[in-house]
């Protein structure tokens, strides 16, 4: 090897631990303190991140009422398949585990951090420090691990036991797993021969598939599979009857509205699938007697309000979404409403949209 | 199965098997295995069809081009009891329509736990805090200036599977294997972009976050981070879609989906993890003890035939049969794809096709003369580690029913005489 090649070799070999260690290019900005600390919220076991605060059980439980209790129950117990908070104490070893906050949760840092971060769902963020640790202390509550008395703040935070604390360890399946599993794969006689032991359609929980209701239909019966596009169940509409004039909609406000309403689709539901969930379903809301969805439960207030003849129209759906609590004391809707007028003309005009 | 049975059975000895396999009816054409003739003349052929004789769409047509529109069912599903609300929820891929490796923008399945998040390019901020040198700041186009590198990678969520733990359960692999995707992304290096803000030694720790209404958070270990993690703003040469995180999004390769933190705003440098929800009450994994591993990363070795499958079955009968499908490991490539037609108890090698690259997918074909009997029909991948995927019942016995994730175990479709196949166990 020549001189030369040798130099180029041991530039080359020098210059690429220098490329992988990265000579800073001077890009971005320093951050600001007050940036870093908009965004900065995470907490950890030990305490770090906790802000100063303190919340109470009882304030905790009125917070909880009002922002989480219309998805997780006023107990932590869960309305339809949103998580369950309290209970499952000595259910982890069982067949059906209840992973709550008080049977699993590790860390109680976890739960400041999480509600803090993310709830409620649907308005993130729009929780004070104070609000977090009340609510924090409630669902400890919920769980009988602390008093109804108790204060939780960031002075006695780490005071707190979780009951699952020792739960939990390290990834094993290097050990456990890897080595029974590392090894020439067998290739004839493997077993004595097999038969089936467990049917999938015998549960016939799979979601429809129509494509897939074809192919196995021109399996059995021979035939071209036909095109989704152009299945039979795709019959041409009939023509629609006239309808009477309605004023139109604009459509940059309708989609303006979709966008709205994806503050509201925790709980509703609008279209051709719409059923009732946390709240009723929307579909034909504008026009409607209010609390007369068939099977949805009501509260009081909703159900006497349509009786009293409340109609939902352009004018109340908007004086109810500016302050759904002012505008109709004791409903169950859990939203702080919207303040914004145009957000407001946007939804109404998209549920209208969805309600021709 | 009964001999009786498998003979009746045969589509090749029945009338509505021989229409089957001749190509048969109106329209139908090919000519398989030199068994099937046409009778009568193909007016595909002989007769002028409409796009043979008329103008189609001009250029601009559509601007942004989407799939034909025959193949309008090519699309995700959910399975709309497994959740709440659309807006905390998953969709899965549609895997048994696809080929080759790369999946589609478009299909890519989509986990969400606040809905997607719509950034505006000019809103974007990624910022870097903690132990690192400055703190620092940047936006897109400082992002778009450090050097960029491109990877193919599969993202696995770590509950694909997991509704099959305790017995076959969902028929058809959009939904026992359609939480994957396998994407070639532009981006930068996490070694580049920490560099930028200098770790401080005591740095063990890096804890990605979020900006969409969950601001999702996980804790990821300095080592892996500076190895193989990414930012990335493209895929498959395009933005990433909204549903993918756009405008970036973080690549933890061969490691659970849930850490490739989406619409991605911070990076913090620590000394410890966060232990936060998605790695304390989501994604551990409870075992029979009631004890729960933590940190479960890795994506282990896996395969799953595509084709035939329970959306999928063999139309046209008796004869040439392709069967083809995935393999994929977060430790590595894939060494080998074994196929057995009759539930595990002899196998033969499938043949891996195209590019073989670490903690992507791979696809296997295995082509075999089918006799129109019944089978029970399992696929088992090998990686590079020489890890071979292990059977449901060699998992359950260490793991139990009850521990959700990380199911990558052997799947077994019986194929039924007529072709179709259904999801099965066998013992």
């Amino acid at each position: 090897m020549s001189k030369f090649r040798k130099a180029l070799l041991g530039a080359a070999l020098i210059a690429l631990p220098a490329t992988a260690l990265a000579e800073p290019l001077g890009l971005g900005r320093p951050a600001l303190p007050e940036e870093v600390a908009a965004w900065d919220i995470d907490v950890r076991p030990d305490g770090t991140g906790l802000p100063v605060g303190s919340g109470d059980v009882s304030t905790g439980e009125a917070l909880f009422e009002e922002n989480c209790a219309v998805c997780h129950g006023v107990f932590g117990e869960g309305v339809d398949r949103w998580p369950i908070l309290a209970g499952g104490e000595d259910t982890l070893a069982e067949e059906n585990p209840e992973k709550t906050v008080g049977s699993y949760w590790p860390y109680l840092s976890t739960v400041y951090d999480y509600v803090n971060r993310a709830m409620p769902f649907g308005n993130a963020r729009s929780l004070s420090n104070d609000d977090v640790y009340a609510i924090t202390a409630y669902i400890l509550y919920l769980n009988f691990i602390v008093d109804d008395d108790f204060t939780l703040s960031n002075e006695n935070f780490l005071d707190v036991e979780m009951p699952n604390a020792q739960g939990f360890f390290f990834d094993d399946r290097e050990t456990a797993e890897i080595p029974l599993f590392t090894h020439e794969p067998c290739m004839t006689d493997c077993s004595a021969p097999v038969s089936i032991s467990a049917h999938a359609q015998v549960l016939d929980v799979t979601p429809e598939d129509a494509a897939a209701a074809e192919r196995r239909r021109a399996a059995r019966e021979g035939g071209e599979v036909a095109a989704a596009g152009e299945a039979p169940a795709e019959a041409p509409q009939p023509e629609a009857a006239p309808q009477p004039e309605e004023p139109a909609l604009d459509p940059a406000l309708v989609e303006a509205g979709a966008r709205v309403f994806r503050r509201c689709q925790a709980c509703h539901q609008v279209g051709d699938t719409a059923r009732n969930t946390v709240g009723p379903h929307l579909n034909g809301i504008v026009g409607r007697t209010a609390g007369t969805v068939e099977d949805f439960r009501y509260s009081p207030a909703l159900t006497e309000a349509g009786a009293g003849g409340l109609t939902w129209d352009a004018q109340s759906l908007a004086a109810y979404l500016e302050n759904p609590r002012g505008y109709l004391p004791g409903n169950r809707m859990a939203f702080p409403g919207l303040p914004g007028e145009e957000d407001r003309d946007a939804l109404i005009a998209y549920l209208t949209s969805m309600s021709r | 199965m009964s001999e009786e049975e498998t003979k009746e059975g045969r589509p090749g000895e029945t009338r509505r098997g021989f229409l089957r396999s001749a190509g048969l009816a109106v329209g139908g054409a090919a000519l398989a295995a030199g068994s099937a003739r046409a009778d009568t003349p193909d007016p595909l052929i002989t007769e002028e069809q409409p796009w043979g004789q008329y103008l189609g769409d001009g250029v601009d047509a559509h601007p942004y081009g989407m799939p034909s529109r025959h193949e309008a069912h090519v699309v995700r599903r959910n399975v709309p009891w497994l959740t709440a609300d659309t807006t905390s929820s998953i969709n899965f891929t549609p895997i048994h329509e696809l080929d080759g490796i790369i999946t589609p923008n478009g299909v890519c399945f989509e986990r969400h736990h606040g809905g997607a998040a719509d950034i505006a390019p000019a809103d974007y901020r990624l910022m870097i805090n903690g132990l690192v040198e400055r703190e620092l700041v940047f936006t897109l186009q400082d992002l778009m200036r450090f050097p960029r590198e491109n990877h193919v990678y599969f993202l696995e969520c770590a509950a694909n599977g997991g509704m099959e733990w305790r017995g076959a359960q969902l028929n058809g692999c959009q939904f026992t294997h359609g939480m994957i995707h396998n994407v070639m992304y532009t981006g930068v290096s996490l070694r580049t972009l920490l560099a930028e803000a200098g770790v401080k030694p005591e740095g063990t720790w890096l804890l990605a976050e979020g900006a969409d209404a969950a601001h999702m958070t996980r804790s990821i270990p300095m080592e892996k981070a500076l190895d193989d993690c990414m930012i990335a703003f493209k895929m498959n040469g395009e933005a990433l879609r909204t549903e993918q995180g756009y405008p970036v999004r973080l690549l933890v390769p061969g490691w659970e989906g849930n850490m490739w933190v989406k619409w991605l705003r911070r990076l913090e440098v620590g000394d410890q993890p966060w232990y936060h929800r998605e790695e304390t009450s989501k994604y551990t994994d409870l075992l029979p003890d009631g004890r729960a591993r933590e940190f479960t990363w890795v994506m282990d070795c896996k395969s799953i035939i595509t084709s035939p499958s329970p959306q999928m079955p063999i139309l046209h009968g008796a004869g040439p049969t392709v069967v083809t499908g995935l393999a994929w490991s977060g430790r590595g490539t894939i060494e080998r794809v074994d196929i057995s037609l009759d539930g595990g108890v002899n196998w033969q090698p499938a043949r891996i096709d195209g590019p073989s690259l670490p903690k992507s997918m791979h696809r296997f074909y295995f082509e075999f003369d089918w006799d129109g009997s019944e089978l029970l029909m399992q696929s088992r991948a090998v990686d590079s580690t020489g890890y071979v995927q292990p059977t449901k019942d060699q998992l359950r016995a260490i793991r139990g029913t009850e521990s959700i994730y990380h199911n990558n175990s052997i799947q077994t479709w019986h194929i039924n005489t007529f072709g179709e196949a259904e999801n099965v166990e066998v013992s």
